[in-house]
C-alpha cells in the first residue's frame, strides 16, 4: 500500500530522465572504484604461481586454483606457536570482549534512557564527546593505566577496555530512547518488577536489532585487532597478527598473502550480510541532537 | 517505612532547595546508579582518565624511567610549535588529509545513500554491501600495495607502460610526489562506514507523507526536495555522520604505515598520529608525546564542534 503511494508521488514529482541517468552513471563509476579492488584480492588469491608473475599482469584469473590457500595452511602448520593457539586467542578475545560489552553497555544504556536520575545527561554527553576523538589520543596513557593494573601481556588488557567501548553504548541508548515505550515499562514496575527485571525481561527483548548491532560492531573490532602494544608474548597474539607475519614474508608469498586477506575479510562480510537489516534498523535512531 | 516514602513523595519541589531535591532524586533512583556503575567506571578508567592524565603528563618530561618526572610547564608545547619542523610537516599533512578525506567521505556517504534510496530493497542491500565492505574487511587495503606495486608486475605500472604513458615503472608508495594522493584515495576507499549506514537508515526513516505534502506545496524536482525536505528531516543522522567522518579522517594512520612504511619517504605522509607514535612507542618521551596527544585531541574536538554548529543551519 505504502509502496503504491510512493510510486504515485514519484509521478507527481517528475523525476527527470537526465537526473536518473546521471545518478546511475555516478553510481556505476563509484561502485567500480569500491568493488574492483575487492574482486582483485579474490582474483589474486585464486591465481596459480605462473599467473601471479605473468608479464604483463592480468586482472582476471585464467586457471583458478586453491593452491594459495593450501600454501597458507602449510605455512600455518610450520609456525612455532601452533596456529590453533592464534585462532583460539582471537575467538576468545572476540567472544569475551563482545559479551561483556553487550551486558554492561545495555544495562547502562537502559538506565540512561529510561530512568530519570540526576547526572544522566552529563554521563551521556561525556560518552558522546568520546566519539569525537580517535583512540590514538588515549592509547599512550592507556598503557600507563594498564601497567598500573599489571595487565600488560594478559588478555585483560584487550578484553576489559572493549567492554567499555563507546559506539555501542551510544547506539543502544539512542535505540532504546525511540523503541522502548515508557508505558510498557511503567506497567511492569507497577506489577512490582524490579528495575533489573524490567530491563532484562521487558526492555531487552524489544531491542534485538540493537544488541545484534552491538555484537557485530564489537566483534568486528576485536576480530580485526592485530598487534597490540599491550601484548608481547607470542602465545597471546591474535590470528590477524599471525597472518600479518606470514604476508610480511615478501613477494614469494604473494599468493598466500592474498589468500589470507580473503580469509580475513570473509568473516566480517558474511556476518554483515546476515545481519544487515538489523544494523540498518538500529542506525535509524543513531542521530545526534544538538 | 512505607509511610516514610509516602512522605518523601508528597513533598513538592518548591519546598526544597535544589541540592535537597537532587539528593532526594538520587536516593529514589539508587538502582539506576547501580546499573550504570559497571560501564561508567570502566569508561572512566579507560577513556576519561587517559585524556586527563595526558594533559598532566604533557607538562612534564616523563620518560617511563625517571620518577618523579620534572615539571617543565609549557616547554613541550613551545618545542612542539617553534622547534620541531617535522611536527609542522605532520600538521600540514594531517590538515590536508582531514580536509580532503573528511568532507569527501561524508559527501560520498551521503550521495551514495541518497542515490540508492529509491532502489528496490533487494538491489539496495547488495549495493550497500559493495560500498560498505571495504571498511569492515580488516587489512584488505593492502591490495592497493599490490595494484600499485613498485615493479612492472604491478597492474597499474604495467597498464601505464602498455599504454605508452610511462616508460619505466614508478615506485608509487616510495615517491614523495604520489604518496599523499594515493593514501587519500585508499582512505576514501575504506571510509564508507558507520556514517554511511546511518544515512541509509535516516533516509529510509523519513515520513513519505512529507514528500507528498512537499509536492503539493510546489516542490518541483529532486534537488529542491533534497534541500527542503530530506536534509532537514535527517539532521540528527547528518550530525552523527559528521562526527564519525571527522574522527575517522583524523585517526587515519595505520593504513599509511602499512602501505608506505614508517616513516613515510621524506615524511610526505607523516601525520600527527605518526609523530605521536614515534615519540611514544619508539623514543619513550612520554611528556612530549602527551603534548602531541593533547594538541590532536583539541583539534579533533574543535573541528567536531565547528561542524556541528555549521550543520545546525542546514535547510534553513
Amino acid at each position: 500500500m505504502a509502496k503504491l503511494r510512493t510510486r504515485k508521488h514519484k509521478v507527481v514529482l517528475s523525476r527527470s530522465a537526465g537526473g536518473d541517468a546521471g545518478i546511475t552513471f555516478m553510481l556505476v563509476i563509484l561502485g567500480a572504484f569500491m568493488f574492483l579492488p575487492m574482486i582483485y584480492v579474490i582474483m589474486q588469491s585464486l591465481k596459480p604461481l605462473d599467473e601471479l608473475w605473468m608479464y604483463p599482469p592480468r586482472f582476471y584469473v585464467i586457471n583458478p586454483t586453491l593452491d594459495n590457500f593450501k600454501d597458507l595452511f602449510i605455512l600455518m602448520n610450520t609456525s612455532w606457536v601452533p596456529f590453533t593457539r592464534y585462532i583460539f586467542n582471537t575467538v576468545f578475545i572476540s567472544i569475551a570482549g563482545t559479551f561483556g560489552h553487550l551486558l554492561l553497555a545495555s544495562m547502562c544504556a537502559y538506565a540512561l534512557a529510561k530512568i530519570k536520575f540526576p547526572g544522566r545527561v552529563l554521563m551521556f554527553k561525556t560518552v558522546e564527546m568520546s566519539l569525537m576523538f580517535h583512540q590514538t589520543v588515549t592509547a599512550l596513557c592507556l598503557f600507563i593505566v594498564m601497567a598500573a593494573f599489571k595487565w600488560i601481556d594478559t588478555y585483560w588488557a584487550i578484553i576489559v577496555p572493549a567492554w567499555a567501548s563507546t559506539l555501542g553504548l551510544y547506539l543502544m541508548k539512542q535505540f532504546m530512547d525511540t523503541n522502548v515505550t515508557d508505558a510498557v515499562l511503567e506497567s511492569a514496575r507497577l506489577d512490582g518488577a524490579s528495575e533489573f527485571r524490567t530491563f532484562w525481561v521487558i526492555a531487552m527483548p524489544m531491542v534485538k536489532p540493537a544488541w545484534l548491532t552491538l555484537i557485530i560492531y564489537s566483534f568486528q573490532g576485536l576480530w580485526n585487532a592485530g598487534a597490540s602494544v599491550f601484548i608481547y608474548s607470542e602465545q597471546l597474539k591474535t590470528f590477524n597478527y599471525a597472518i600479518g607475519q606470514i604476508t610480511a614474508g615478501g613477494i614469494k608469498r604473494a599468493g598466500a598473502s592474498a589468500a589470507s586477506l580473503v580469509l580475513m575479510m570473509a568473516v566480517p562480510i558474511i556476518v554483515f550480510v546476515i545481519s544487515q537489516s538489523n544494523i540498518i534498523e538500529t542506525m535509524g535512531s543513531s542521530g545526534m541532537k544538538d | 517505612m512505607s509511610q516514610k516514602t509516602a512522605e518523601l513523595k508528597a513533598v513538592s519541589r518548591t519546598d526544597m532547595t535544589r541540592a535537597q531535591w537532587i539528593w532526594k532524586e538520587m536516593k529514589v533512583n539508587k538502582v539506576a546508579y547501580l546499573m550504570v556503575a559497571p560501564y561508567m567506571i570502566l569508561f572512566t578508567i579507560f577513556t576519561v582518565m587517559p585524556v586527563i592524565l595526558s594533559a598532566f603528563i604533557s607538562f612534564t618530561d616523563f620518560n617511563m624511567l625517571q620518577l618523579p618526572p620534572n615539571i617543565v610547564w609549557l616547554d613541550n608545547y613551545i618545542t612542539l610549535f617553534f622547534d620541531d619542523d617535522i611536527f609542522l610537516i605532520a600538521c600540514k599533512n594531517t590538515l590536508l588529509f582531514a580536509c580532503v578525506v573528511g568532507p569527501v567521505s561524508y559527501l560520498l556517504s551521503f550521495l551514495v545513500a541518497w542515490f540508492i534510496n529509491e532502489l528496490d530493497p533487494r538491489v539496495r542491500a547488495i549495493v550497500t554491501l559493495i560500498f560498505y565492505a571495504p571498511s569492515i574487511s580488516g587489512q584488505v587495503y593492502l591490495i592497493w600495495g599490490t595494484l600499485f606495486s613498485a615493479d612492472a608486475y604491478g597492474w597499474v605500472n604495467a597498464s601505464l607502460i602498455e599504454l605508452g604513458i610511462i616508460v619505466e615503472p614508478i615506485a608509487w608508495f616510495q615517491n614523495a610526489e604520489y604518496v599523499m594522493p594515493l593514501c587519500i584515495i585508499v582512505a576514501l576507499w575504506t571510509s564508507l562506514g558507520t556514517a554511511f549506514l546511518s544515512f541509509i537508515a535516516g533516509l529510509q526513516g523519513i515520513d513519505r507523507a512529507l514528500f507528498e505534502a512537499g509536492a503539493v506545496d510546489g516542490i518541483r524536482n529532486r534537488w529542491q526536495e533534497l534541500w527542503y525536505i530530506t536534509l532537514p528531516s535527517m539532521r540528527p543522522q547528518l550530525m552523527f555522520g559528521a562526527v564519525m567522518a571527522i574522527t575517522g579522517a583524523f585517526g587515519f594512520g595505520g593504513v599509511v604505515t602499512a602501505l608506505c612504511g614508517f616513516p613515510s619517504v621524506d615524511y610526505s605522509a607523516h601525520t600527527i598520529m605518526h609523530h605521536l607514535e614515534d615519540f611514544a612507542n619508539q623514543r619513550y618521551e612520554m611528556g612530549y608525546a602527551s603534548a602531541i596527544a593533547v594538541v590532536l585531541f583539541a583539534v579533533m574536538i574543535g573541528s567536531n564542534m565547528l561542524i556541528k554548529r555549521m550543520l545546525s543551519k542546514v535547510g534553513t
